[in-house]
This record gives C-alpha cells, sequence and structure tokens, in this order.
C-alpha cells in the first residue's frame, strides 16, 4: 500500500460553486450548534466530486468553513481512501473490487485488463490521461460480483469481455450502470422469469437515480 | 423455507412499486403512532421478547441494548444512530435496504429513536453507496411530506428527525466507535470503552448504534407480534435474517430466510447450488470475512444462527456466506483478506497497526511459495499477539481469519512450502 | 475521604483508591510500575500503544489498557468481593511481550547513533519487558523526516505513533498544527504539510517523545546522556522561575531541561528557556575592562580596575545602583549593603516602572500561580502572557479548556485560547467597577496583571484603578512580572525615594549591576558589572566580569514571591568572579568591608534582615493595602505590551544564534499574516 500525501502540483485557489455552496450550508445545519465539523467528510466529498479531487486550497477552504485547524481536515482526507489527493482520470476512474468475494469471480482478470489498457501501475493516469484505476477493498456488492465502481455508481456481474466493453464506453460516455447478466438486482440469476412476480418498476434504485440524474452534483467538467 | 408472506422484506429486489403510496399500502407505516403510545417499555420489551439479536455482526440482544439508555436529559439529549457503514467482505444486505426498503428503516428509526427517547438519528451510510444513499435521502423527504418524520412524527406526539450522513471508504467506521468519531467530523479510530456509547457516545451523548437490519426488522416485529418473530429459528436464534450469498454459488444472491436454516438447503435452494456441485465444495466463511472458515466436512450439517456457529469455532457474523469450491486456492483467499484487514488498519493501537502488515507478509510469502516451516509457526503466534489485545474488534477479525485457516487447513499449508508452489499475487 | 476509597486487589496487595483514579494510576501508587508508552499524566488519554496490559480478573478474557480503565469502573466479584489486578500474570507477560515485539519490528535498531540513546523508553522497556531475539525479516519501514523548524530535529523512522506531540501541541501548546495522517501502518505524524511549527513551547516533545524521533537540533550529536553532570538550577529568562536542570560537560552546557515542579512549570519549558544556552558560551566578557583616554575599552587586572572605580567613588558620594532583570538576591543584597554605606541609592525599577514598594500583595500577588486552575473568570491586564510567561499561559489555557472566560484588556494578540477583548484602555474596568461588578457575583475571579500597567508614567494611578476593580470583584491577583529578578529586588527595597528619572538625573556614578534594557545619560560615570558584552558593557567606563547564571548558585525570587535556589551548574570564563564576591572585594578597596567571607555567611545574614528569602520554595500571603481615588484621566490610555520581540529581551538571549533565528522566523511569520 502506497502512502498517500497530497499531489506536489496544487492549484492555486478552490471556490465551491453556488449550488454546492448553498448545499454545504445545508449540510452544516444537520448538525448541532458547533458541531459543524462533523460535515467535514460531506464536504470534502463534494469538493471532489466539483473538481475531481481533492487539493490543498479545498482543504483549507472547507477548513475555514467549519472552524477546522487545516490539518485536522487533512488528517481527514488522508484517512478515507475515497479522496483522491492527486488528479484522476478525466473521463472515469475505475475502482475495481479486489478483496476475495469479487476475486473469487474473477477480479484479478479485471485488474490484468486495467493494466493493459490503462496504466501499469495503480492510480497513475492512462496516457491520454482519459483514464485512471485501482483496486479497492470490498464495496459491498459481494452477490452482484465482480463488481466496479465508477463515480457514483456500480457495474456488477461483470466478466472478462463486458468489462473492456465497459472501459471503451466509459471513454465515449456514460454507460448505464447495474448488472451485466440483466439480473434486476441481488435477486438470483433468473429469479424473476417466473411469472408470479409482476415487475412494476423499470430498473432497480440505484439504476433509476443514474438515468434521473447521472451526476447529481456541479462538476467542473 | 420462508414464505412470502412472512418476509420482512417483501420489496428486497425493488420490483414492486417504491413510490411511498404502494409502500403504505404494502402495510408499512400503517398507524405507527399505536406503537409509539404504547410507551417505551413496552416497545423495548417486545423486542426484548422477540429475541432480536443484533444484525450487525456481534449478536447483541437488540431489547436489552436499548434498555441501557439512560433517562432523557434535555442538557444531553439522545441519539440513534443507524450504523449503514455496511464493509464487512461478503456482506450486502444492507443496501438493499437502503435503496428498496428504505422505509422499513425510516419506520424502524422513528420507533427505536422513540424507545429511547431519542429525537434524531443519523443514518451513517459507508461513502461508496452514493445511489444508496440518494434513495434513502429521497425516502426520507417522502416521509417528511407525509408527516411521517418531524414535530409530530407519524402523528405521535414524537417530535423525530433523520439525517442522512456518510463516510468516504473506511471499513473500520463500521465499529461502532470510529462511526461515531467519524460523525463527529474526525478520522475513524475507535475509542476506549468505557464509557459505553449508552453513557457517552455521540458528542458525549447517550447514544445507540444498531445495524440497518436490526433497525428495520423492528416495525413488523411489533406489527405481527413478538411470538411471531420469535417462532422462527431456534431459541436464543430467532427470527427471519438476510444472508448475503457469494463465491462459488451458481447464483450469488441476497435473500431474506429463517434463521438457523441449514448452509447446505441456503446454498442450493437460493444460489442454485456450489459450482460444480456439494461435492466439489472445499471451504465456507459462514458470515463475514472476520469468522473463521468452515471446511466442507463441517457445512453438511452446519445451521445458520450465532450459537451452532459460535460452538463450531466460526461465527455467524452478518450472515454473509463466501462460498470457496474445490477450485481455491484457500491459503490465496485468505491471503487476500489479511491484504484487507492491512489495507483497513486505523493505526491507531500497536498490535493492529503492526500486526496486520506482518502477518500479510507472511501471507504474502505462503502464497509466492517463498516462506518457511519456522515462519508459519511464527505467524499463528502473531495472530494471538494481535488477538485480544487490540482497543476494537478488527485486530481479532484479521487474527481469525487466519487462525480457520490453520485450524482447518495446515496440511495445505505445509505441503505448499514442501512443494514450494508458486502463485501470484494481483495489484502492484 | 476514607468511605470515597474503593477497595482493590493488586497483585495479592489490597489497596485503596479513589475510584476515579485509573488502575495504571492506582499501581503507581502502591510502587508497581506498568510499562507505557503513550500515556502522559498531563495529556488525554489516547490508550494507543497497548503497553500498560494488565489482567483484571474475572472480566472479559483478553487484558485491558491501565492507562484508560478507571477503577470505578471495575466489577466487584460475585460476592461484593474488591476487583483483582494482575500485573505480572503470564497473561500480561505475554500481552507485553507482544506489543514490545510489535514496537521493534519497524523501529529501526541504531540506537548507538541515536540522541534518545541512554534515555530512551522504548529501550529500557525492550530489556525490561521484551523478548530477547526478532523473528521479523521483512524490511522495516521508512517514513520521511519532517522539517519542524530549528529546534527539533525529526527521525520519524523511529516514532512509535504513540501521539504524545500531537497531543501535547494541540492540548497544551493550543497550535494544532501537528497530526497524524494516513492510516494503517503506513500512518505518519507530521505537521500541516511540513510547516515549522509556531509555538514558544514547542522543544517540550522533545523531552515528550519516549523514543529518539523528536530529539533537539541544538543538542544533536553533542554529547551522551551519561557524561552529563546534571545540575538543579531555576530559569530566568522570565519571572516564572521554571525548575530545571543543566547538562554539562566540563565547562560547557550541553542543554537544558525542565524538573518537575506542580506549582509553577509543571514539566514544560519555554523554547526561550531551554535553547539559550549557546548563548551562555558567547560574547562573555572574561576580563575586566577600563576605557582609556582615546575611549576605547581596555582589557584590565581587577586591581586596575579597582583602582579606578575608588578613585572615582572616593570623588562622590552621589552613586546610583540599578539592578538588572537577571541578577540573583545575593548580589543584589551585597550591592544593596555596599552603596547603602557609600551613602548612594539603589534602584531596580528601571525606566519609571511604577511599583509601589511595601505594597507586596500588589506586586507579588495574593496568590499562588496554582490559582489559575481553578478560577472561574480571569481578567488579563496589559500583557500578552504567551511570550512573557509561555508556560504560565499553557496554565491560563487549560484553565480555559476547562471552561474558564478569559478577558483581556490592552494589546489584542492571539494567545492560543479565545477571549472577550474589552478594549485597549481601562475605561471598561472602570465601567465594571461603577456597576458594582453585578456579572461577575460569586464567581472566583482572578486578575494577571502585566507590565503595561506597571511599567507607564502614571502607572501609580493605573494600579490604582486595577485594585479598586481587585476590591470590587473581591478578585485574587497575580502581578506578571518580566524580569527574573524584580520581585527579589523589591523585596530587598531595592528602590529609591523618588522616581526614576530624578534618581538617574541626581547621580553623577552609576554601579550598573546587569542592566542592559536602557540607555544611561551621557555625563554619568558608569561602572558595569555582568556577564556579557551588551549594550550596557558598551556604555561602559570599567567593565567588571561576573559570572552568568549558571555559573554561580543564587536565590531568585520568582513573579507569585516564591523563592528559590538555583545551584552553580559550570565552572566560571577566563577571569570572571562571582557577583557577590566582586561586590565584597570591592567594599574592601572601598574601606567598608562588608562582614561576610563568604556564601554561606552572606546568606545568613540575608535570611536574619529578609526571613522572607528563608522560606525557600515558598509563597506567602500578602496582606491586602486598600485602594484609594483614582484620577480619571488615565483610564484613556492605551495600555501597551512590553515586549516587541521577546527572543532577544535580554544578553543571553540576544547572544544567543538560536534565538536569533527564532527571531527572523518569527517575524517572517508575522509578516506573511500581515500581507495574507
Ligand atoms: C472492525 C469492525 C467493523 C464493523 N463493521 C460493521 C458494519 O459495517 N456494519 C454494522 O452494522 N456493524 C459493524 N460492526 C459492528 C458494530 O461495531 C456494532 O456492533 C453494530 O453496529 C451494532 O449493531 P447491532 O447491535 O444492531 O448489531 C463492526 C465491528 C467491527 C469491530
Ligand atoms: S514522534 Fe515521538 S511523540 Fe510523536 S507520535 Fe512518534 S513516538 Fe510519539
Ligand atoms: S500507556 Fe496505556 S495504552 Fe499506552
Amino acid at each position: 500500500m502506497i502512502l498517500r500525501r497530497i499531489d506536489k502540483k496544487q492549484p492555486s485557489e478552490f471556490k465551491f460553486s453556488k449550488n454546492n455552496l448553498s448545499w454545504a450550508k445545508k449540510q452544516i445545519a444537520k448538525y448541532p450548534q458547533d458541531r459543524q465539523q462533523s460535515a467535514v467528510i460531506p464536504l470534502l466529498y463534494r469538493a471532489q466530486e466539483q473538481e475531481g479531487w481533492v487539493s490543498k486550497p479545498a482543504i483549507e477552504e472547507i477548513a475555514k468553513m467549519l472552524k477546522m485547524a487545516p490539518i485536522r481536515v487533512y488528517e481527514v482526507a488522508s484517512f478515507y481512501f475515497m479522496f483522491h489527493l492527486s488528479p484522476v482520470g478525466d473521463k472515469a476512474h475505475i475502482q475495481v473490487c479486489g478483496t476475495t468475494p469479487c476475486m473469487l469471480r474473477g477480479s484479478e482478470k479485471l485488474v490484468e485488463i486495467c493494466k493493459k489498457r490503462i496504466s501499469k501501475k495503480q492510480k497513475e493516469l492512462s496516457s491520454d490521461g482519459k483514464l485512471s484505476w485501482e483496486e479497492v477493498e470490498c464495496i459491498g456488492a459481494c452477490s452482484n460480483s465482480p463488481v466496479v465502481q465508477v463515480g457514483s455508481d456500480y457495474y456488477e456481474d461483470l466478466s472478462e469481455d463486458s468489462f473492456v466493453n465497459l472501459l471503451d464506453k466509459l471513454i465515449d460516455g456514460n454507460p448505464e450502470p447495474g448488472s451485466r447478466k440483466k439480473r434486476f438486482s441481488s435477486e438470483p440469476e433468473g429469479f424473476f422469469k417466473s411469472s408470479k412476480f409482476k415487475i412494476e418498476e423499470k430498473t432497480n434504485a440505484s439504476v433509476k437515480l443514474f438515468l434521473e440524474m447521472p451526476f447529481s452534483t456541479d462538476r467542473k467538467k | 423455507m420462508l414464505k412470502e408472506k412472512d418476509k420482512i422484506f417483501s420489496n428486497l429486489y425493488g420490483i414492486k412499486n417504491r413510490g411511498i403510496d404502494s409502500v403504505i399500502s404494502r402495510g408499512h407505516w400503517d398507524n405507527t403512532a399505536k406503537f409509539i403510545k404504547k410507551g417505551s417499555s413496552w416497545i423495548i420489551d417486545e423486542v426484548k421478547k422477540s429475541g432480536l439479536r443484533g444484525r450487525g455482526g456481534a449478536g447483541f440482544p437488540t431489547g436489552l441494548k436499548w434498555s441501557f439508555m439512560p433517562k432523557p436529559n434535555p442538557d444531553k439529549p439522545s441519539y440513534l444512530v443507524v450504523n449503514a457503514d455496511e464493509s464487512e467482505p461478503g456482506t450486502c444486505k444492507d443496501r438493499e435496504i437502503l435503496r428498496h426498503e428504505p422505509h422499513t428503516l425510516i419506520e424502524g428509526c422513528l420507533i427505536a429513536g422513540f424507545s429511547m427517547g431519542a429525537h434524531v438519528a443519523y443514518i451513517y451510510v459507508r461513502g461508496e453507496y452514493v445511489r444508496e444513499r440518494e434513495s434513502l435521502q429521497i425516502a426520507i423527504d417522502e416521509a417528511y411530506s407525509k408527516g411521517f418524520l418531524g414535530k409530530n412524527a407519524a402523528k405521535s406526539g414524537w417530535k423525530f428527525d433523520i439525517y442522512v450522513h456518510h463516510g468516504a471508504g473506511a471499513y473500520i467506521c463500521g465499529e461502532e466507535t470510529a462511526l461515531l468519531e467519524s460523525l463527529e467530523g474526525k478520522k475513524g479510530m475507535p475509542r476506549m470503552k468505557p464509557p459505553f456509547p449508552a453513557m457517552a457516545g455521540l458528542y458525549g451523548c447517550p447514544t445507540t448504534v444498531n445495524n440497518v437490519e436490526s433497525i428495520a426488522v423492528v416495525p413488523t416485529i411489533l406489527r405481527r407480534g413478538a411470538s411471531w418473530f420469535s417462532k422462527f429459528g431456534r431459541a436464543n436464534n430467532t427470527g427471519t435474517k438476510l444472508f448475503c450469498l457469494s463465491g462459488h454459488v451458481e447464483k450469488p444472491c441476497v435473500v431474506e430466510e429463517e434463521m438457523s436454516i441449514p448452509l447446505k438447503e441456503l446454498i442450493e435452494k437460493y444460489a442454485g447450488g456450489v459450482i460444480g456441485g456439494w461435492k466439489n465444495l472445499k471451504a465456507i466463511i459462514p458470515g463475514g470475512s472476520s469468522v473463521p472458515l468452515l471446511p466442507a466436512k463441517l457445512c453438511n450439517d452446519a445451521l445458520m444462527d450465532f450459537d451452532w456457529l459460535r460452538e463450531n469455532q466460526s461465527g455467524l457474523g452478518t450472515g454473509a456466506v463466501i462460498v470457496m469450491n474445490s477450485d481455491t486456492d484457500i491459503v490465496k483467499a485468505i491471503w487476500r483478506l489479511s491484504k484487507f484487514y492491512n489495507h483497513e488498519s486505523c493505526g491507531q493501537c500497536t498490535p493492529c497497526r503492526e500486526g496486520t502488515g506482518w502477518m500479510m507478509r507472511i501471507m504474502n510469502r505462503l502464497v509466492t511459495g517463498d516462506a518457511n516451516l519456522e515462519e508459519v509457526e511464527n505467524l499463528l503466534e502473531i495472530t494471538k499477539q494481535v488477538e485480544g489485545h487490540t482497543i476494537c474488534a478488527l485486530g481479532d477479525a484479521a487474527a481469525w481469519p487466519i487462525q480457520g485457516l490453520f485450524r482447518h487447513f495446515r496440511h495445505e499449508i505445509e505441503d505448499r512450502i514442501k512443494n514450494r508452489i508458486t502463485k501470484n499475487i494481483a495489484a502492484e | 475521604m476514607e468511605n470515597n476509597l474503593r477497595k482493590i486487589i493488586i497483585d495479592d496487595q489490597e489497596v485503596g483508591v479513589n475510584p476515579a483514579m485509573t488502575i495504571l494510576q492506582a499501581c503507581e501508587h502502591i510502587n508497581k510500575e506498568i510499562p507505557r508508552f503513550c500515556y502522559h499524566e498531563r495529556l488525554s488519554i489516547a490508550g494507543n500503544c497497548r503497553m500498560c496490559l494488565v489482567e483484571v480478573v474475572g472480566g472479559p478474557p483478553k487484558p485491558m489498557a491501565s492507562c484508560a480503565l478507571q477503577v470505578k469502573d471495575l466489577r466487584p466479584g460475585p460476592n461484593g468481593e474488591p476487583p483483582v489486578i494482575k500485573t505480572n500474570s503470564k497473561m500480561v507477560k505475554k500481552a507485553r511481550e507482544g506489543v514490545m515485539e510489535f514496537l521493534l519490528i519497524n523501529h529501526p535498531l541504531d540506537c548507538p547513533i541515536c540522541d534518545q540513546g541512554g534515555e530512551c523508553d522504548l529501550q529500557d522497556q525492550a530489556l525490561a519487558f521484551g523478548v530477547d531475539f526478532s523473528r521479523y525479516t521483512e524490511p522495516k519501514r521508512a517514513v520521511l523526516d519532517v522539517d519542524l523548524g530549528p529546534l527539533v530535529e525529526t527521525h520519524m523512522t523511529r516514532c512509535i505513533s504513540c501521539t504524545r506531540c500531537v497531543r501535547f501541541v494541540t492540548e497544551v501548546a493550543g497550535i494544532p498544527e501537528m497530526g497524524q495522517i494516513g492510516r494503517g501502518e503506513n500512518s505518519e505524524i507530521t505537521s500541516y504539510l511540513g510547516k515549522t511549527l509556531k509555538s514558544e513551547l514547542q522543544g517540550n516533545i522533545i523531552d515528550l517523545c519516549p523514543v529518539g524521533a523528536l530529539t533537539s537540533k541544538p543538542y544533536a550529536f553533542t554529547a551522551r546522556p551519561w557524561e552529563l553532570t546534571k545540575t538543579n538550577c531555576i530559569d530566568i529568562m522570565d519571572a516564572l522561575g521554571s525548575n530545571i536542570r543543566i547538562d554539562s560537560k566540563g565547562k560547557k552546557i550541553m542543554r537544558i531541561i525542565p524538573r518537575n515542579h506542580d506549582g509553577i512549570n509543571e514539566e514544560w519549558l519555554s523554547d526561550k528557556s531551554r535553547f539559550i544556552w549557546d548563548g551562555l558560551n558567547k560574547q562573555r566578557l572574561d576580563a575586566p575592562y577600563i576605557r582609556n583616554e582615546a575611549g576605547k575599552l581596555k582589557v584590565s587586572s581587577w586591581s586596575e580596575a579597582f583602582d579606578v572605580i575608588v578613585k572615582k567613588i572616593n570623588k562622590s558620594s552621589k552613586i546610583l545602583a540599578l539592578a538588572g532583570d537577571l541578577v540573583s538576591v545575593e548580589t543584589l543584597f551585597s550591592t544593596k549593603e555596599l552603596i547603602g554605606n557609600l551613602g548612594g541609592r539603589t534602584e531596580c525599577r528601571i525606566f519609571n516602572a511604577c511599583i509601589p514598594p511595601n505594597d507586596r500583595a500588589l506586586y507579588a500577588g495574593t496568590v499562588p500561580i496554582t490559582a489559575i486552575n481553578d478560577s472561574e473568570i480571569i481578567f488579563i491586564i496589559g500583557s500578552n502572557p504567551r511570550v512573557e510567561s509561555p508556560v504560565l499561559n499553557a496554565r491560563i489555557r487549560s484553565s480555559w479548556l476547562k471552561g474558564a472566560e478569559v478577558n483581556l484588556i490592552g494589546e489584542n494578540s492571539d494567545l492560543t485560547y479565545g477571549y472577550n477583548h474589552l478594549g485597549t484602555n481601562l475605561i471598561e474596568l472602570d465601567k465594571i467597577i461603577k456597576n458594582k461588578g453585578k456579572f461577575y457575583k460569586n464567581r472566583k475571579v482572578l486578575i494577571i496583571l502585566g507590565q503595561g500597567i506597571f511599567c507607564r508614567t502614571d502607572g501609580y494611578e493605573a494600579l490604582e484603578v486595577v485594585k479598586k476593580f481587585k476590591e470590587t470583584l473581591s478578585a485574587e491577583l497575580i502581578s506578571l512580572h518580566v524580569a527574573a529578578s524584580r520581585v527579589g529586588a523589591m523585596d530587598l527595597n531595592f528602590v529609591s525615594d523618588r522616581d526614576y528619572k530624578s534618581t538617574v538625573d541626581w547621580s553623577d556614578v552609576i554601579f550598573n549591576i546587569g542592566m542592559d534594557e536602557y540607555e544611561i545619560p551621557d555625563d554619568k560615570f558608569v561602572i558595569y558589572q555582568g556577564s556579557h558584552g551588551d549594550r550596557g558593557a558598551n556604555r561602559a567606563d570599567v567593565i567588571l566580569p561576573g559570572c552568568a547564571f549558571s555559573e554561580e548558585s543564587g536565590i531568585f525570587m520568582n513573579t507569585e514571591g516564591r523563592p528559590q535556589l538555583s545551584l552553580k551548574a559550570c565552572e566560571k570564563i577566563g577571569n570572571a568572579r562571582e557577583n557577590w564576591s566582586i561586590i565584597r572585594a570591592l567594599s574592601e578597596k572601598l574601606d567598608c568591608t562588608l562582614e561576610y567571607n563568604n556564601l554561606d555567611e552572606l546568606r545568613k545574614k540575608l535570611f536574619s534582615e529578609y526571613p522572607i528569602f528563608a522560606s525557600l520554595d515558598e509563597v506567602k500571603s500578602n496582606s491586602w493595602v486598600k485602594s484609594t481615588k483614582f484620577a480619571k484621566n488615565c483610564l484613556k490610555v492605551d495600555l501597551k505590551n512590553i515586549w516587541s520581540d521577546h527572543y532577544l529581551t535580554n544578553p543571553i538571549a540576544r547572544s544567543s544564534n538560536i534565538m536569533a533565528t527564532l527571531s527572523k522566523n518569527n517575524k517572517e511569520i508575522y509578516n506573511e499574516k500581515v500581507k495574507s
């Protein structure tokens, strides 16, 4: 495991967009008075969604907003591994779950593909800067393994072919997440083929949210 | 086999209409105020009688836990905190509740919160579950718009608010005190106990932390009665339970079933059996990565409940069944868990910070064929130096899978060293 | 009281202890040593090193961290038997060995080249509790060092993540600039993005670090602890009287470290007090000097120097002795006797300082400084305690953390805690006096009175306002001086009966004992006695080289009026002499020989005339002198802090390269702040 350090190259400033700022204020209001520090993870995450990664100016801006010492915010940003402390792929950062349940169902092959198609080492940008990847620990979709996460979404029940196909689509656009085996969610495969179930929704809740708002927040790109 | 009508999570997979009106028509939020009017001790009693034990891993009796909360004090409000950090490898059940059955959880929060004198609940959802969190938030908004939450929640006279909070990638935040630290805006480093959260939890106030599933089953327990719930499963292991099946099964899935269901039945009925057939089974991990594995020979009669698995030196954990057939390199499968624990150790206390790395490195060499026999003895010894010496149970969780491996597959480890079998290890 | 004790059994020994104690404290209580790394009694409990594990019989089947477990949380046996703790069982031994082994696997075994060698907790405990073989065959972890500035050297690979340093700077020093980033085995102790620390107390993390991860930069590789001579001394860089130990090798001072004194400095020390020792070896006056006709100072012998002085003094009776900031009570006492015999005057209230003699409750305060601990409301008037007495400031901060309200009257500055700024002059005090202090009824109020009040031309007026204010609130009072010699000099009545300016005007010979802070008019003949070639020596006509405080024994009365004895730590330099003995020798030349031949005899006389100095380490209570009417025009005058650059406030500090660097960095930090 590599130590996570903040990138040497830093932007000169960070500002929340107008929408994100008013959203941030609402987050802070969720916590009792003088407990605004509680909002640090949500705010850092929103900053990352906006900019792609968490920069030093972002850390300092959030420290100011929450009346925290910058070191305390930096501690948090470096402790939680979803925070990227350096830029990731322009189009997509692919997080391949490598923990045992996914490994048993072939995640090592997905890692091989990443090495070949994106970059030899994880957390490095592909040569065109569009993609990057990393192996992450269990992301909690073990019954739909192997899984990868890109941004807010999970791509499930992957095979080598469907993963290669996914990578292509990620460069061009915004492929629909969910099971690559046409499962609705985590039911046993083929479970709903028998007619006694009436399927009232088109997709599961995660996919539905993707279709309604692929990006739920303000982003730079 | 659990009947469809006895399933608490009737829309677990989300195929039925998820809008609030449909949810209500399926019986949720049906006169919730009635339970609240019966008072807090009635609720706690009922939950105690149902025999519900925590679904987050440790299996602590839920009603008893609630009864530890002190009398309300205006200076120190009580909090209910729902643990939706679900990060135990193999576990993916709370995800389905959050996105497809959020109202069971929301209604459960109101009832549980009331019973412990809390006016506020925080639901801490793991950072990766972005869509699940959004889905839950939509349901909470709907509940507010219907008056189920807020000043006079569900017309019960009780003020109740629910806030969704999230993490950002740290397994340790599932440990209840680390979760509270994280919720306070700090690194997720477990606290020492005592004081226990019921005395000094979130912001130093009385707090109860419960797993999503533990809370979500409560409204149904009250609606259908404690005795209805307790008739499922064996004594002391009652109720229905969500099981997550993954690994070498034909059809991995999440299902709700009766507690104490035989493992074999669970795998064969729902997951289409072990890949290559039951005979091809090598071992299973019955309750998420932290519990020791069971070799195939014990799987034939295994019952999926707290007591049977504990008696057989494993545990029910979160009910996450990871199946491994004879194709599995069992050493490598456990090595990958060692890597997980090394990655997820918070680094606060010495035995875990240093021990997880050491254990992983010896496991590395076992996999690559560079280990020697002496080292293997050391490894077992190291697991015992970590176990029980740390602030939280992550140290134990890191030690047990390796101990399980030694208990049942020592011959394989030794064979491997003698025959210098080498394998690659992924990533990096 | 007895009833509140709780019985427990530790290794077959029954003890009754306060239930709020931790098991570790209870064990210490009966002299059972429990090994520990992260636990420190003056910091919050972290419980992270796991070295202090003990067995709780009948408890969970695993050992418990004794530093974090309170006696009250132990459960009695089934029939109410007292709980049983084992500190030596197999379980405990095993656990300790395990933890020790874990701590060592990634710790470099570079003891021979580590400055902590010989006083390293890890080394000691490895010997006592570890096993003598290593099973770890992996490469050890390497961690990048951090640049914390000119004082603290880092070797982060040695760090055992006990977080004492982080807790100290956050909790005690009040500058949350250090933290532990990352997680797991790759977590690192660091400052925010490698910034240097901005604290006057940072040197303490060197003492706190149980291993050699944080060491002293100036002391680096200069000595090993067992080669050092250790002497108990009193710090004189401010008026707090911090207890220190001076470690020397031969003639040279190698380092200064704090000694514990609960009433004064606990176990902390300010950076200035800790790191000025290079100034003790530089710019030293090592021989007498006489100014020749050409106006140049030339080395002379003692007798030549004395001859010039005798000639001058015999011609004049207008001799004035001025007391500097760093002078011991003995030196001042003998000076006062000599000058008195010669019909001269003495003055310690340099440059218009207004301190009423005989009002000891005002200049030495009404309570010891420990009163800060349990005050509910603190008024700081005319002071910046963060630089005037950093260690005392830490005490105020800790009181603030416990909920005390702090109010400041005077210049606004960052004190490391929150306060209400009640303006820069005394108008607000007057308002509170007028409304009879109604918001402060029945509260424990403490006034910390600084030099901003004493050192102004209308100081006596301003003091009456403060006195009235104190009476109105039934408050207690602490006077915060900055000169280590000031309170002692006041107790000796080392004052004249006129104000400073007219006393100086009156004189024609000035006997300057180490006073380097203010100019002396051109028309005076000046004899300078002191240790450093600083401002005072430059202005002198004759220079008499005296020992620095580290080279002679002496009593200092601290700001709360506590006399303390400082011992001689090392040999004098060149031709210099002990200060009292210079006065004694001069008295002989002047034919009014003082009647003591050694320091003991001097002290005997001192104690008989001024018994207060004999009660070493005691703070006597002082009776309050009631306030009188004050004129309103003093209310509008702005209070000014006394120091603009606290790293350079005396000749020793001005001779120190380390202080010069700190002063420069401090200005840069300041300028940066002004810019942004
Ligand atoms: C390392 C570690 C990780 C844990 N992760 C989770 C988790 O992800 N979800 C969960 O509900 N409980 C988790 N727990 C258990 C919690 O500490 C706690 O026991 C649980 O939330 C209590 O809820 P319950 O009584 O409803 O089971 C974890 C415990 C440990 C030691
Ligand atoms: S640097 Fe020293 S004091 Fe700080 S955490 Fe490391 S070992 Fe402890
Ligand atoms: S001294 Fe108790 S855990 Fe460190």
